[in-house]
């Protein structure tokens, strides 16, 4: 009998699913090539509506002529670094520290939510509390401080962007936090700290040698996406940052405002400035990760077991802590603000609390409203679509994610936001496409989509493949074991991607403000807009609802499989 | 029966070679009768699991297969998982958590028995002949391992497999309930007439089997 | 292919044959209401006063039960980016189907559209039913905005006059012009600021210390130029220079614009700020954000005062929508609603002595709250220096004190 090559079965699978992940990878690299595109050539002065047709490096001459041009890129690239270096040093030193303690799952469980408070609410809960006439001045003052009249300090808005940062590492600490539970089992963490543990060393000095190189490498992308955020981002800046001058994001929206039309031109050249701000910004920190890397080898044959870290560990927590605590603290001042009658300094408590201010702003409320509910709906509904089309195709296809894949899925993560989105909103305008809402989706989309691939990757890719080829063998098909099988078993980690997509597309700022043309006005576009001047009360209403609409939608994640799968011990979720 | 490759009915694996890069991996070429057993042995690591996947359907594609796999004279070597139709049994139940017991047979049974009335029936009867009567609605997670095995089985018979594939489905039962259900899986086959392939690392099971057995040798190198 | 793809947008959404169809003629204003029924108006409007916000509200509620007409507001941060998104729509060939169907405009922003062409042409404001009411014996700013003429082509909304506060409680006896400021400065260092220019209330107080400083008056009248932008603006950089390290954080950060500032007085931060509304004050302590010990003052020489507008640009894709909407913004009715310091207390650019004596009691009933001047006590009105002026000041500014390290 011939020896016959037996051929991979045909899988009559759907010729359409195809189209879902190139969809999805056309999503992630086409906004930002074109966007990129239309920042780099007007920059170099083509922009042929604007009478611009040779190229030239006018536009960059003359933004090196802006006052305190480099003083901005240096307040970008350093509240980038700084920012990015201690969050993560925070949640490594704590994780190092903690893991497997009992204050490990407390503390794991405070600063999972804190992840979907907006950016731009926990600035402001932080300005409140922080301000010399704000919430920790006024609770003692004037008893301890002899003050009836608020300090002549700079804080918030200081010079070096301090405030800022601190608004940012109160942020992205639940998210490498997050990131960082994810990738702790892949790491062998438990395990490796064991041994480590066994051999004497102390917790920190364990986690560094044995688990941080599996560990980084899984979570290199993610950090990489804090530092290029940090050091472009706009709304957090308006709130906190510094305003002589401003950090270089912020700058690059106003010349991108400026009604001399040939300003364009400069914003262009400041766009591109960007970029190299964040690339140098990434290319400092990969070259710390070698310096690190190598420094830990050097350590490593010393054999010292640094036993005596408590100081370490307690600093761990305690910063932790206190970065939940910091936004817990601002949300509640938001809200008192937001009910306060009269409260001038130094009383500690208004002098009256009404709903008067949620009456008065709550009319202009509604509109933004329903454009952020909607715009989120639909951005991170078709974000999980696209993610299921795209995890489902990886399956059928017995692909698995390659590195190369994941830098796609983080580009438009780690390209500064103001760089791609002031060229995408010139490509949308020649489309006619500015202002609708088709196009803010799409944009909101580009945002939502890595963090929802993100979020349901790991449990989509960690579903008992067998239950499959269960179903297989009781005669079903592909489509079957997909709608009947695998997505109600993943109800659950589904809705919480949606969710998580939910959350990003309320708390984005620039790409609905830039693509909608204002005509789109969210509520965060309405608080970020009050940031420079309006009533605190105001803020306290519009940033108190923005915060509370993300958890809404976690709300809604949790309690539908509830509801759906209440007889269903097993698809409780476990621990 | 003196030459078992020449069998015009049951299950036949001929000449299969499963490499693994360029390391072959086993080889075997067996036939079962239907109602009989093949119980191939073999210590992790030996690819017996990978024979059983190869012959279900569903090889991962880093392995490479040779050879064919007939049932009952019909090479069914390129047709997807779900066209077998071999029952596969794994040492988890794996039962749909998100489904009752009901909804789980009712899932498996086969669309041949048609309206809603008769395909309860139809769910509720196999439940009595396990034992399991009034457990339709009961949600899976509550039942005990001998139970939930049972449901898995009744599961794979309703949708009228035309084999048995078994990968190690008793390793993770207790002793008493080991015998048991091995006793019932068994007997189903054989009153049904169909031919079992059973991959194990057990003797009891080989034993209990009563078939022939063929030992997978440890890879070469 | 890219003209294929926006004909072919602009055909679906139905702009390209809507604005060819020609532009309405205001004086004919029942043909005029008749083509703004059903129309949408997306009205660009500076939205960081909520009391502002909920004027424009009402007033969309308004024209939509009158005239069917669908306000919508866009709120702006900056009205200079809503003139860029203008140029940019014409520079890309948008010639109709605009975004922006009306504007709130005065000044640099007015001018730069006037000047491009990017207005829409011919003096419509000035055939509309309610400009007959308009005060243009008494406020010759609803003629020349920032000295440039505005020949009917934006319709006076409403009147600006630069007003100081202060808390009684606090400080009984406020400077009154800017050399006192600068001497009660220095007895008081860091209970000043100013929102960093170039907000429009900042930058007015950089045009109202040039007027009191500067030594010929005259000069601010005409282009500028490096010459006559040197001579008149020595004064005012000496006096920034002093005040710099007497100001609120020493200069080292501004508020951005008067809402900012106004909080600072409600946190007892600083003791004297100012707005371009003479009822902001009184406005803020019916809304708890002031004590009521807070009043109003303006200077002895006078303050810088203004009118502001609502322009139409020439793509705008509603045309008579706007026009309606314009309308009603200068009606008696609107105007009194607007100058109740309770919604909004923007003086009106009405003549009130000259309305029907209905309307006119309308007015004489606001209560104008006990923080606000009384018209006749507002001081005399210095006019705005030429538009060319204010980009100078900006950038000069910006270069002199917009970096601090």
């Amino acid at each position: 009998m011939a020896r016959v090559l037996a051929p991979v079965p045909n899988r009559p699978g759907s010729p359409l699913l195809i189209l879902l992940p190139v969809l999805a990878f056309a999503l992630l690299i086409g906004p930002v090539v074109a966007g990129l595109l239309g920042a780099v050539l007007p920059a170099l002065g083509f922009l042929p509506t604007l009478g611009g047709t040779s190229l030239s490096l006018a536009a960059f001459e003359e933004l090196s002529t802006e006052p305190g041009l480099w003083w901005s890129c240096w307040l970008s690239l350093s509240i980038g670094l700084v920012t990015t270096m201690i969050s993560f040093l925070i949640v490594m030193v704590f994780v190092a520290g903690w893991q497997g303690t009992r204050a490990f799952g407390f503390v794991e469980r405070l600063v999972s939510p804190m992840l979907s408070v907006p950016h731009a609410a926990a600035a402001f809960g932080l300005a409140f509390l922080i301000a010399p006439s704000g919430a920790l001045m006024r609770l003692v003052s004037p008893h301890l401080t002899g003050l009836t009249r608020p300090p002549d300090l700079l804080i918030v808005n200081d010079l070096w962007g301090v405030s800022m940062m601190a608004g940012l590492v109160i942020k992205e600490i639940p998210f490498l936090m997050l990131v960082t539970l994810a990738a702790l089992p892949q790491a062998r963490s438990r395990e490796l700290s064991r041994v480590t543990a066994g051999l004497g060393y102390g917790r920190l000095a364990g986690f560094t040698h044995a688990v941080m190189p599996l560990l980084y490498r899984q979570i290199r992308l993610p950090v990489l996406a804090v530092l290029a955020y940090a050091t472009s981002v706009v709304d957090v800046a308006m709130i906190l940052g510094p305003t002589t001058p401003a950090p270089l994001a912020v700058r690059v929206l106003q010349w991108q405002s400026d009604p001399d039309l040939h300003r364009r031109f400069v914003a262009a050249a400041g766009a591109v400035l960007q970029l190299g701000v964040t690339a140098f910004a990434l290319l400092i920190w990969l070259t710390g990760e070698r310096v690190m890397a190598r420094l830990c080898r050097i350590a490593a044959p010393s054999g010292h077991r640094y036993v005596r870290d408590r100081t370490g560990r307690i600093a761990g927590a305690g910063a932790m802590i206190l970065s939940v605590a910091i936004i817990v603290a601002g949300l509640v001042v938001l809200a008192a603000w937001s009910a306060a009658g009269l409260w001038r300094f130094p009383d500690a408590a208004p002098l009256s609390f009404s709903l008067a201010n949620w009456a008065r702003a709550l009319p202009s409320l509604v509109a933004p409203l329903i454009n952020a509910l909607a715009i989120a709906a639909a951005a991170s509904g078709f974000a999980v679509i696209l993610a299921l089309g795209a995890l489902e195709y990886e399956a059928r296809a017995g692909k698995t994610p390659t590195i190369r894949a994941l830098v796609v899925l983080f580009l438009p993560l780690l390209v500064p936001q103001i760089a791609f989105l002031f060229g995408l909103e010139i490509v949308f305008a020649r489309l006619a496409l500015t202002g609708t809402l088709a196009a803010i989706v799409v944009v909101h989309l580009v945002f939502v989509f890595p963090y929802v691939l993100l979020s349901l990757g790991d449990p989509w890719r960690s579903w008992d493949r067998r239950y499959g080829h269960v179903t297989h063998a009781l005669g079903k098909s592909d489509n079957t074991v997909f709608w009947r099988v695998r997505l109600p078993m993943l109800t659950r980690p589904v809705l919480t991607a949606a969710a998580v997509g939910f959350a990003v597309s309320i708390g984005l700022y620039l790409p609905t403000l830039l693509v909608g043309a204002g005509r789109w006005p969210t509520i965060t576009t309405e608080a970020v807009a009050l940031a420079a001047g309006a009533d605190r009360r105001l803020i306290g209403v519009t940033a108190f609802i923005q915060a509370i609409l993300p958890f809404a939608g976690f709300a809604l994640a949790l309690a539908i499989p509830a509801v759906m799968f209440r007889n269903r011990a097993q698809m409780r979720p476990q621990g | 029966m003196s030459d078992p490759n020449r069998t015009a009915t049951g299950l036949a694996l001929r000449d299969i070679t499963i490499m693994l890069r360029q390391a072959r991996l086993l080889t075997i070429d067996a036939c079962v009768a239907p109602g009989d057993v093949l119980t191939v042995m073999g210590a992790s690591g030996s690819g017996k699991s990978t024979l059983l996947s190869f012959v279900a359907g569903f090889l991962d594609p880093v392995f490479f297969a040779t050879g064919s796999v007939l049932l009952d004279g019909v090479d069914l070597t390129t047709l997807p998982a779900e066209q077998r139709r071999f029952g596969l049994l794994f040492q988890d139940p794996l039962l749909f958590p998100h489904l009752s017991v009901g909804g789980n047979l009712l899932f498996g049974l086969s669309p041949d028995i048609r309206g809603r009335a008769g395909r309860l029936a139809a769910v509720i009867e196999a439940l009595a002949e396990v034992d399991l009567v009034g457990f339709a609605d009961r949600d899976p997670a509550t039942l005990s391992g001998g139970q939930r095995a049972r449901v898995a089985l009744v599961r794979t018979l309703l949708s009228r497999p035309r084999a048995l594939l078994l990968d190690e489905p008793f390793s993770k039962l207790d002793v008493s309930m080991k015998h048991q259900i091995r006793t019932l899986v068994f007997e189903r086959a054989r009153a049904r007439g169909l031919p079992v392939l059973l991959v194990t690392h057990d003797p009891d099971d080989a034993r209990a089997a009563g078939g022939q057995t063929i030992n997978l040798s440890p890879p070469c190198p | 292919m890219r003209r294929t793809i926006f004909a072919a947008f602009s055909a679906l959404i139905g702009f390209a044959g809507l604005a060819q169809a020609g532009s309405p003629d205001p004086s004919n204003w029942q043909a005029l209401t008749a083509e703004a029924k059903g129309q949408k108006v997306y009205f660009h409007a500076w939205g960081g006063e909520p009391r502002i916000n909920d004027y424009i509200a009402w007033a969309g509620r308004t024209v939509k039960e009158r005239y069917g007409v669908d306000l919508v507001h866009v709120k702006v941060t900056d009205t200079a980016g809503v003139v860029s998104k203008i140029l940019a729509e014409k520079a890309a060939g948008r010639d109709d189907g605009g975004s922006v169907d009306l504007v709130w405009i005065n000044g640099e922003n007015f001018v730069s559209l006037k000047n491009a062409g990017m207005l829409l042409e011919r003096p419509w404001a000035i055939k509309l039913p309610s400009y007959a009411y308009v005060d243009v014996a008494g406020k010759p700013t609803v003629l020349t905005d920032f000295t440039v003429p505005v020949d009917g082509l934006e319709a006076p909304w409403g009147m600006a006059k630069l007003v100081f506060f202060h808390d009684m409680a606090v400080l009984a006896d406020p400077p009154k012009s800017m050399a006192a400021l600068l001497k009660w400065a220095r007895a008081n260092p860091g209970r000043f600021t100013y929102p960093q220019p170039p907000d429009f209330v900042g930058s007015t107080f950089l045009k109202q210390v040039l007027f009191e400083l500067t030594p010929d008056n005259a000069l601010l009248g005409k282009p500028v130029d490096d010459a006559t932008f040197a001579a008149a603006t020595t004064p005012l950089f000496a006096y920034l220079d002093e005040l710099r390290p007497l100001l609120w954080r020493k200069g080292r950060a501004y508020p951005q614009n008067y809402g900012a500032m106004r909080q600072l007085l409600a946190d007892s931060e600083v003791d004297i700020t100012f707005a371009f509304n003479p009822s902001d004050a009184s406005s803020a302590i019916a809304s708890n954000e002031l004590p009521d010990t807070v009043r109003s003052f303006v200077f002895d020489g006078g303050t810088i005062g203004n009118s502001h507008f609502v322009a139409i640009p020439f793509n705008a894709n509603a045309k008579a929508g706007a026009m309606v909407v314009a309308d009603f913004l200068m009606s008696p009715e609107a105007q009194a609603r607007k100058q109740d310091p309770n919604v909004w207390g923007d003086p009106t650019v009405l003549d009130v002595a000259g309305l029907p004596a209905a309307e006119r009691a309308v007015f004489d009933r606001l209560e104008l709250g006990i923080a606000t001047l009384p018209p006749e006590k507002l001081g005399r009105t210095l006019l705005e220096p030429h538009a060319t002026w204010l980009a100078r000041l900006e950038v000069e500014w910006a270069r002199r004190y917009g970096v601090n390290q």
